[in-house]
């Protein structure tokens, strides 16, 4: 459905999956993820530069690039935290990020990490899940809300993923910083997203939690979509299936880790300046 | 995928505090009960005053007004000690309670009046010849029950609604409540509002029928009192101790993690906002029959603040700290201020400070360890 065609029926939820939980993101022509001219500028500095970007269902794709190339502006657009000044930026066939809330994307199924870890560092590893946890997140349901048994299931098997199940009663603010890291991506598998996106996930590691994150990610790829942006190189060959490059708010190239690093203009952006 | 037999026991006991209260919890309330419906009432009113066991109107008075005052710290703790919200306005709705209740205490006056006519003694000082509009039918009680709790609590929702859409935080939320009960302080001075301008409403004879300064009126008072006390300790314990309180704690400490976790803070912080409000309205309304005068000043900056000393020196996130503060602070106040009446407000901010740098969890801090980081 072309952007025009989802406006028309915006006052219907069905037709725009609007309201649809992640089940309704329809991705029956293989892309989750549809940025198309988008543009966004800050006080005549364009940060994002007729950006077009196309993301398949269950990949995990690399995104690199210098600073201020507009990679977390990138992600600020897709979710909902930077509305941009034009393009279109949809999420599987129906579902139009430039007019929904943040909830709301989160809610549609889109999860976001950010660079410098926040979990809730006063609450418990577990709680910490407990409150990522797919349900009904308006007040009231919440003030009634009491675990049930498939949900404690699903929160000892991300504790599991995520290897935190011996601290799952420790305060998390007293968590490493690693742990941290993979405890906000237990938060977002908690929302069953579709999408998810990763910025820097492995800054400020160690090798030792790097090696365990890249199998982490590469073990999620396929049941998620992956967007990482990342800085270190040897993590991206490590885990890259496909990488794109952004330089001055748009795709410079796009392709294998091989085909990048061969890639002229990249070269040229990396290394020339 | 993991099996059930590697998951370790404590993995899946699941959040903390899940029960309302411990056993001990529980022996509290109810010696706290036995205290308020057996004891109090036999020390004053069975007890003859000659007795050292006698326990004064003074002291029934003071019992009174520190389980209000109580009941409001109670109420800031959940805005401020779990949601992070400083509040410098609660004040205000303290207030707005008490004067939807002190209108019905003014015309169950009836005819009882310096002027003896069937307006308060104020409207005739004014010469106004009939009740406003907005006076109507606050000579029924439920009526005004009604007003206590629909006006403070309206005001904060919308209040509170514009404030957190326009995700008003912190420093500058605080000072626009203080500004808020400043207004209204200077909007109820005003003889033409209609609230007895800066003298607002006193000499109340009955309530309910029954005779207002009589012992066992007062002391039915306050045993009303230390029941909603208790009511809103639980209700309390059981809001934090539920998922949302879990949402409200979170939203203090990584707001916009919250909202990425696909959590509407804006209607999490309205929710508890009302709450917050209406508890000090129905608060107020109780105060005003025990103390019999409500003013304007119950509106002025200073008295929110004091508000939010109570609750960092009983220790924020508790509920029962706030509770012990509000009594341990105004113990202290009445005592003071019969011994150094000019200084009190010197100890008030000298407490504030020490309080602040010595014990940062408060009195409940001595006794409660929470986990934290270090």
């Amino acid at each position: 459905m072309s952007a025009a065609a989802a406006r028309e029926h915006w006052d219907d939820p069905v037709a725009t999956g609007a309201r649809m939980r992640t089940e309704g993101v329809d991705t029956t022509h293989r892309s989750i993820l549809y940025l198309d001219g988008i543009t966004v500028s800050f006080d005549g500095f364009r940060a994002l530069n007729d950006l077009s970007l196309t993301i398949d269902a269950g990949e995990l794709r690399c995104v690199i690039g210098p600073n201020g190339a507009g990679k977390t502006t990138m992600m600020d657009v897709v979710t909902g935290k930077t509305r941009p000044d034009a393009g279109t930026a949809f999420f599987g066939q129906t579902i139009d990020l430039t007019r929904l809330t943040e909830p709301e994307i989160a809610g549609a199924g889109i999860g976001r990490k950010f660079q410098k870890p926040t979990v809730f560092e006063q609450h418990t590893v577990y709680e910490n899940l407990e409150l990522a946890l797919k349900a009904d997140k308006r007040v009231l349901p919440t003030l009634r809300s009491r675990l049930g048994a498939a949900e404690r299931e699903r929160i000892a098997a991300t504790l599991d993923t995520i290897k935190l199940l011996g601290e799952a009663q420790r305060p998390a603010g007293m968590l490493s910083h690693g742990q941290k890291q993979w405890l906000e991506i237990g938060m977002l598998l908690m929302q069953e997203p579709q999408l998810l996106l990763l910025d820097e996930p492995v800054a400020g590691m160690t090798d030792e939690e790097t090696i365990r994150s890249a199998e982490l990610f590469v073990s999620l790829a396929g049941k998620y979509t992956l967007i990482v942006v990342e800085h270190d190189m040897d993590f991206v060959s490590r885990i890259a299936q496909r990488v794109t490059v952004l330089h001055e708010g748009s795709v410079l190239a796009e392709g294998s880790m091989d085909q990048i690093q061969q890639n002229e203009q990249v070269i040229e952006v990396f290394l020339g300046r | 995928m993991m099996s059930a037999a590697f998951v370790p026991v404590q993995a899946l006991s699941g959040p903390r505090s899940l029960r309302l209260l411990s056993a001990g919890g529980w022996s509290f309330c109810g010696l706290a009960l036995i205290v308020l419906v057996v004891v109090l009432p036999v020390l004053h009113l069975a007890v003859p005053p000659e007795s050292a066991l006698h326990l004064s109107d003074y002291w029934v008075t003071l019992i009174g007004k520190i389980m209000c005052y109580a009941i409001v710290a109670l109420a800031m703790d959940l805005i401020w000690g779990y949601t992070g919200i400083l509040s410098l306005g609660h004040g205000l709705f303290f207030a707005l309670g008490g004067y939807a209740m002190g209108m019905y205490l003014m015309r169950s006056i009836g005819r009882d009046g310096v002027y003896q006519s069937d307006l308060p003694d104020f409207m005739v000082f004014l010469d106004w010849k009939k009740y406003p509009w907005y006076w109507s039918f606050t000579d029924h009680f439920w009526y005004a029950a009604l007003l206590v709790v629909l006006v403070p609590g309206l005001i904060a929702l919308v209040f509170g609604f514009f404030a957190f859409r326009s995700r008003i935080k912190g420093v500058y939320f605080s000072i626009i409540t203080q500004a808020l009960t400043y207004a209204a302080m200077l909007l109820f001075f005003r003889n033409n509002t209609g609230f007895g301008g800066n003298n607002g409403f006193t000499d109340f004879k009955r309530i309910l029928g029954f005779p207002i300064t009589a012992p066992t009126t007062r002391m039915g008072l306050v045993v009303i009192t230390g029941m909603t006390l208790l009511g809103f300790l639980l209700l309390a314990r059981w809001i934090v101790t539920s998922k949302l309180g879990r949402v409200l704690t979170a939203i203090r400490d990584a707001e916009s993690r919250v909202m990425f976790s696909g959590y509407n803070p804006v209607y999490f912080k309205l929710f508890i906002w009302t709450l917050s409000a209406v508890i000090c309205g129905i608060a107020g309304a109780l105060y005003v029959p025990q103390v019999g005068i409500i003013n304007p000043s119950e509106m002025s900056p200073a008295n929110s603040i004091e508000i939010a000393i109570w609750t960092a020196v009983g220790g924020r996130g508790t509920l029962i700290g706030p509770v012990l503060g509000a009594a341990a602070v105004n113990l202290g106040k009445s005592w003071f201020t019969k011994a150094f009446p000019e200084y009190w407000l010197f100890a008030l901010g000298l407490l504030f400070i020490l309080v602040t740098l010595f014990l940062p969890r408060g009195i409940a801090g001595l006794w409660i360890r929470r986990r934290e980081p270090t």
